[in-house]
């Protein structure tokens, strides 16, 4: 039987929208408010999706612990109360949540080995949230 | 370098307040108008249950589920999220009754489940632990049966806000 797990966790970070490719007035028409030289932050909650075959002797798919203990090491000590803008993920990249998105399934991926990582889902608000699964196409 | 990303808005925040939501698939590659509907209802139940497996010691119980190990057991409000798909019919112009939905769903998982200690009360969880993936295949093989109209097609089971378990019934 086949099912999939997701969990949710939460951090919390500042950045600011600006790309080195646009010129000052180019980045302040594509960004906005998030291109304010001082940055802004938010509380993101990142929902980890794993898929894997249910073990009949325990009832799970993989021990819940050592998500937790992945996500926690991995991405929340990584990126919790940070600015991303002064990170090596970010160094090339503008940190909008597309790319913490995919940088958080990259990082997680090859770490977390217990059951297949399915998709991570990044919701920057509770009005919008975006979602990364290695490039796959999303359909459940 | 794949990148493929999917971008939501607040409309789906906003189906998400309500007990049922309805989205519309269109099929991109057929010339007439084909039109798959899911429809999501929701319910909730409130269990007790804890996590124990014969085989293994206590000290490795207590390893493996943690504090759900606790045999005085502990409890959950869950969150049920079902998910049905079919055709619209033209007459009335639903993919199911939602008075059916709703009284399968009462039925078959908030009679049965709700104030209940699942290991001591539930046959299926006699010898298997009521964890939130055994859950949710339980309430699929009671569900699937009983829909004619609209295929199931997804059973979500919350344990909590934070942690939820979706069954599609894969083998």
């Amino acid at each position: 039987m086949k099912a999939y797990l997701t969990k949710r966790y939460w951090l919390s970070a500042s950045h600011r929208l600006h790309s080195e490719k646009l010129t000052e007035e180019q980045n302040r028409a594509t960004y906005g408010k998030c291109n304010n030289p001082y940055g802004h932050g938010h509380n993101y909650a990142v929902e980890v999706t794993v898929g894997g075959q249910i073990d009949p002797a325990s009832g799970m798919i993989c021990d819940l612990g050592e998500l937790d203990c992945v996500v926690a090491r991995e991405v929340l000590e990584r990126f919790d109360h940070q600015n991303l803008n002064c990170l090596p993920e970010f160094r090339e990249a503008v940190p909008t949540s597309e790319n913490l998105c995919k940088a958080i399934y990259q990082i997680l991926q090859p770490r977390f080995r217990a059951a297949h990582l399915e998709k991570v889902r990044l919701e920057e608000t509770s009005m919008n949230s975006f979602e990364y699964s290695g490039g796959e196409e999303i359909d459940r | 370098m794949h990148y493929k990303i999917k971008y939501m808005d607040s409309s789906r925040a906003a189906l998400a307040q309500n007990d049922t939501s309805r989205v519309i698939a269109r099929s991109g590659t057929r010339r007439e108008t084909s039109t798959m509907i899911y429809l999501t209802r929701k319910c909730e139940f409130s269990a007790s249950h804890y996590y124990h497996s014969p085989e293994l010691s206590a000290e490795e119980n207590l390893r493996l589920y943690g504090k759900c190990a606790n045999l005085n057991g502990h409890g959950h409000n869950y969150t049920l999220e079902v998910t049905v798909r079919g055709e619209v019919d033209p007459t009335n112009g639903f993919v199911i009754d939602l008075k059916d939905l709703k009284e399968i769903m009462n039925r078959e998982v908030v009679e049965t489940l709700d104030h209940r200690h699942l290991n001591k009360e539930i046959a299926e969880f006699a010898r298997r632990n009521p964890t939130t993936e055994n859950i949710a295949v339980y309430i699929w093989r009671r569900l699937e049966p009983e829909l004619k109209v609209a295929k199931l097609h997804r059973v979500r089971v919350y344990e909590n806000h934070d942690l939820f378990v979706d069954f599609l019934g894969e083998a």
